[in-house]
C-alpha cells in the first residue's frame, strides 16, 4: 500500500508542525473554517439559552443571508451593502419567523417545535429555489480583495480571509460585551433565567424573544453573506453547516457562547490539521471528538452542568 | 290543450343535425386512432441539489421531440413525453420507471437518471423487456460489463473510461513536454469520484510512467469549504493537480483555491469544468485550466453545433449542459432508428438502433455511432483544452483520437474480465 493510503500520516503532521510555513496557513485555514462556523452556532446557541428551543432552521438564515448578499452585490456593486443587506435582511427575517411561527409552540412539545422547525427548512429551501432558481450560483470575489495572498512567515494567508476573521471576532467581542455589561445584555440574561419574573417586572419578553431571534438570524445572515464570495449559493446550502454548528455547540456547551467561540475553532482546528495528519478521518476526528466531550463532560465544554 | 307544430327545426331535423354533429366530432377521434401517440416514459432528477441534471435533460429531449413530431413523429406517431421527478433516489427512479410503462402506458423509457439511479431503472428494462435508453450514466459497467448486457437497453452518453483514457494521454503529452512529476488529486469522496480519479490516474502512469502521486485529498460530496483541501495541496507543493469535482463543488472550490493563488502554482486538470453550467457561474475564472469537454458550442467547431447550441439558449435562455446532448442524442437515434425499421415498436426500433450511425453536431467526425456489441454511443466529440475567463470559454479543443481509445477500452475491458 502506497503511503499516501494509509489512514493515518503522522509524517505530514509533525513536518508540519515545525514549519512555520505550514504552521500559519494551516492556523489561519482553521480560523477561516472555525469563524464561520461560530457565527452561525452563536446564534443557535443564543436562541437555545434564551428561548430554550434548538432551532433546527437555523441553516436557512445562513442561506438567505448569502442570497441577500448575492443579489444586493449583484445590484449595487458595493461589497459593504452586500454584507448589510445579507445581515439586516435575516435580521427581519428572524424577527418575521420567531413572532408568526415559534412564538405558537414555545409551550409545545419539543417534537412538535422541531416539526415546524423543519417543514421550514423545507419551505426556505422551496422559496429560495422559486425566487433565485435551482442551479447553483456564484456571487465572485469583489475586485478589491482580487489580490495576492500575502506571506506571512512563509505562510499564505488570503487577504479576505483576515477581513472575515476580524468581522466573526469582532461580532464575537461586541456580543459577549453586549451580553455582560449593558442593560439589554442584562434583561436578555434575565429573560434567560426567569421569563416569568422579567416579564411580571413590565419587560416586553414577546419583544426580548424576537429580538433575540432576530440576532441569531443576522449573525448566520452575516455569516452567510461573508461566506458568499468563496462558497457556491445553492437551495439547501444551509443544512451541512447546520449540522457542524449542532457539532459545535454539543462541543462548546448549548447556551454558551464561549463555548460555541471554542468549539468552533477547535472544529477548524480539526479540519485543518486533521486533513494532513489524518487524511480518510478528518470527519470522523470531528465526530471523535464530539463523543468525547459528550462521555467526559456531557453539557458540553462550557456548558452549566445539569442537577 | 292542444298541440301546435311550431315553425322551425323538426324532430327529424334535429336528429339528422345530432347524427352529423356525432360524426363530425367523430371524424378526429379516428383519425387520432389510426396515428395513436406513442408515450415516451422519462424518469429525472427534477428536485433537490443536482435538478439541473433534469431540467436540462428534459430540454435536450424536448428541442429534438419537437422536430421529430413536425417531421411526423415516430412511423407516424406522435411523441408524447411523460416526465417525472425521481428526486435523485435510486428505488424511486425504479418506482417511477415501472409506473410509466405499467400504469402510464409508455412504450419507451429514457433513463435521464444518475448512475445510481440508472442502474435500477435497467433493472426495471430487464425486467419489463421495454427498450430503455439511459442518457446520463457514464459508469462504464453500466454497458461494459456483460452481466448488465440486455437487448433492449441502449447509451447515449459518454463513458468514464473514455474519458479517461483521453484524459490521461492529454495530461501525460503535457506532463512529459513541461516536465510535471508531481501531481496531486483531489476528487469527491464517493463511487464516481474514487473510480474516475483511479482510472485517470491508472492512464496518466501508463502514458508517463515517471510521475508521481505525492497528495490525495477526498472531500465530502456537496462540503461547502475546501479551505483544509487548499492548504493541504498548497503544503505539498505539487506541480499539477487532478480533480473532477463538478458543478457547485467544482465553483465553490476554484473559488476558495483562487484566493490562495492555487492556479499559479501549479497546472490544474479539472474534468468538468468546461461545461457552461461551471463556466458561466464562475465569476473569477482563472485562466489555462485543463478540461475535458462537456458540452461547449466551439466543439466541435461545426456549423451545426454551434447553430444547436444557439438553439438551446434561444428556447430556454441558457446553455445547454452535458447531459443536455446526452438526451438530445437519444431521441435522435430513436428517430433514425425508427425510420430504418419504420416501426414505433420497441423491439423493431432496438434492432435497427445496433450499430446505427447517425449525423449529429455531436460527433468527432459529425456522425455518432450506436456500438453494436454492447450497445453503448461512441464517435461523440471527445478532447481536452485550457480555460480563457469569457466566451469561447475553451478556444482550442485538442480532440482524442477514437483509435486510441477503442484499442485501450479493448484492452481495459480484458483486465476487468469483461470480455
Amino acid at each position: 500500500m502506497p503511503q499516501w493510503m494509509l489512514p493515518l500520516d503522522l509524517d505530514a503532521l509533525t513536518g508540519c508542525l515545525a514549519s512555520s510555513a505550514c504552521l500559519v496557513t494551516q492556523t489561519t485555514s482553521g480560523f477561516i473554517i472555525g469563524m464561520l462556523l461560530f457565527l452561525v452556532a452563536v446564534g443557535l446557541t443564543l436562541i437555545f439559552g434564551v428561548l430554550k428551543v434548538v432551532n433546527f432552521s437555523h441553516g436557512a438564515f445562513y442561506m438567505f443571508g448569502a442570497y441577500f448578499a448575492m443579489t444586493a452585490y449583484q445590484f449595487s456593486g458595493s461589497f459593504a451593502l452586500a454584507m448589510l443587506c445579507g445581515a439586516a435582511g435575516t435580521a427581519i427575517l428572524g424577527l418575521i419567523f420567531e413572532r408568526v411561527f415559534m412564538s405558537r409552540v414555545y409551550g409545545a412539545d419539543v417534537l412538535m417545535q422541531l416539526l415546524v422547525c423543519y417543514a421550514f427548512v423545507l419551505i426556505f429551501d422551496d422559496v429560495v429555489r422559486m425566487i433565485w432558481g435551482p442551479e447553483f450560483k456564484s456571487m465572485g470575489m469583489p475586485a478589491a480583495f482580487q489580490v495576492a495572498p500575502l506571506f506571512i512567515a512563509g505562510g499564505v494567508v488570503p487577504p479576505y480571509y483576515l477581513l472575515l476573521i476580524g468581522v466573526a471576532l469582532a461580532a464575537a467581542v461586541i456580543l459577549g460585551l453586549g451580553l455582560a455589561r449593558t442593560r439589554i445584555g442584562k434583561v436578555i440574561r434575565a429573560a434567560a433565567h426567569n421569563p416569568g419574573m422579567v416579564s411580571a417586572l413590565g419587560i416586553n419578553t414577546g419583544l426580548i424573544y424576537g429580538g433575540v431571534f432576530a440576532l441569531g438570524g443576522m449573525l448566520a445572515g452575516l455569516a452567510g453573506a461573508l461566506a458568499a464570495p468563496v462558497r457556491s449559493l445553492t437551495p439547501g446550502m444551509g443544512f451541512s453547516v447546520l449540522i457542524e454548528s449542532f457539532i459545535v455547540t454539543v462541543i462548546g456547551g448549548m447556551g454558551s457562547i464561549l463555548g460555541a467561540l471554542i468549539g468552533a475553532l477547535l472544529i477548524g482546528m480539526i479540519r485543518s490539521f486533521g486533513s494532513l495528519g489524518f487524511p480518510l478521518f478528518t470527519e470522523g476526528l470531528m465526530y471523535l471528538f464530539m463523543v468525547i466531550v459528550l462521555v467526559s463532560r456531557p453539557s458540553g465544554l462550557f456548558g452549566k452542568e445539569v442537577a | 290543450m292542444t298541440r301546435t307544430r311550431k315553425p322551425g327545426v323538426s324532430r327529424r331535423a334535429t336528429l339528422a343535425m345530432m347524427g352529423a354533429g356525432a360524426v363530425t366530432f367523430a371524424a378526429p377521434w379516428v383519425a387520432r386512432a389510426q396515428a395513436k401517440t406513442i408515450k415516451v416514459g422519462m424518469p429525472t432528477i427534477l428536485s433537490g441539489r443536482v435538478a439541473q441534471l433534469g431540467t436540462s435533460s428534459r430540454n435536450g429531449v424536448m428541442l429534438e421531440i419537437e422536430k421529430v413530431n413536425a417531421a411526423g413523429g415516430l412511423a407516424g406517431r406522435q411523441i408524447e413525453m411523460v416526465i417525472r421527478d425521481s428526486k435523485g433516489q435510486p428505488q424511486e427512479a425504479a418506482r417511477v420507471a415501472r409506473e410509466l410503462v405499467n400504469t402510464d402506458g409508455c412504450e419507451i423509457l429514457i433513463d435521464a437518471e444518475a448512475s445510481s439511479g440508472a442502474f435500477a431503472v435497467h433493472e426495471v428494462a430487464r425486467d419489463l423487456g421495454v427498450l430503455c435508453l439511459h442518457t446520463n450514466s457514464e459508469t462504464s459497467a453500466l454497458t461494459a460489463d456483460p452481466k448488465q448486457h440486455i437487448p433492449n437497453a441502449f447509451r447515449t452518453a459518454r463513458q468514464g473510461v473514455h474519458d479517461s483514457i483521453v484524459g490521461g494521454s492529454y495530461a501525460a503529452a503535457i506532463a512529459k513536454a513541461k516536465g510535471l512529476k508531481k501531481w496531486a488529486t483531489c476528487s469527491p469522496d464517493y463511487a464516481y469520484g474514487r473510480d474516475t480519479t483511479g482510472e485517470y490516474v491508472t492512464y496518466l502512469k501508463r502514458f508517463a510512467p515517471d510521475i508521481e502521486i505525492i497528495s490525495e485529498s477526498w472531500p465530502k460530496l456537496f462540503q461547502p469549504d475546501y479551505t483544509e483541501v487548499v492548504t493541504k495541496i498548497l503544503q505539498a507543493k505539487p506541480q499539477a493537480l487532478y480533480s473532477c469535482l463538478w458543478g457547485g463543488d467544482l465553483t465553490s472550490y476554484i473559488d476558495q483555491a483562487n484566493i490562495y493563488a492555487l492556479f499559479s502554482q501549479m497546472e490544474v486538470f479539472a474534468v468538468n469544468m468546461a461545461d457552461y453550467t461551471a463556466l458561466t457561474v464562475v465569476k473569477n475564472l482563472p485562466k489555462g485550466i485543463h478540461s475535458g469537454n462537456r458540452y461547449i458550442k466551439t466543439y466541435p467547431a461545426t456549423p451545426e453545433n454551434a447553430a444547436w447550441g444557439d438553439a438551446y439558449k434561444a428556447k430556454y435562455n441558457e446553455y445547454p449542459t452535458n447531459w443536455s446532448w446526452e438526451n438530445a442524442t437519444a431521441i435522435m437515434l430513436l428517430a433514425e432508428a425508427s425510420k430504418k425499421a419504420n416501426s414505433a415498436d420497441g423491439k423493431k426500433i432496438a434492432e435497427a438502433l445496433r450499430g446505427l450511425k447517425i449525423k449529429s453536431p455531436f460527433g468527432a467526425d459529425g456522425t455518432v455511432t450506436m456500438r453494436a456489441e454492447d450497445q453503448t454511443l461512441v464517435g461523440y466529440a471527445i478532447g481536452w483544452g485550457t480555460t480563457i475567463p469569457q466566451e469561447p470559454y475553451v478556444p482550442q479543443v485538442q480532440a482524442g483520437d477514437w483509435k486510441t481509445i477503442f484499442e485501450l477500452e479493448a484492452e481495459w475491458k480484458k483486465s476487468k474480465g469483461y470480455t
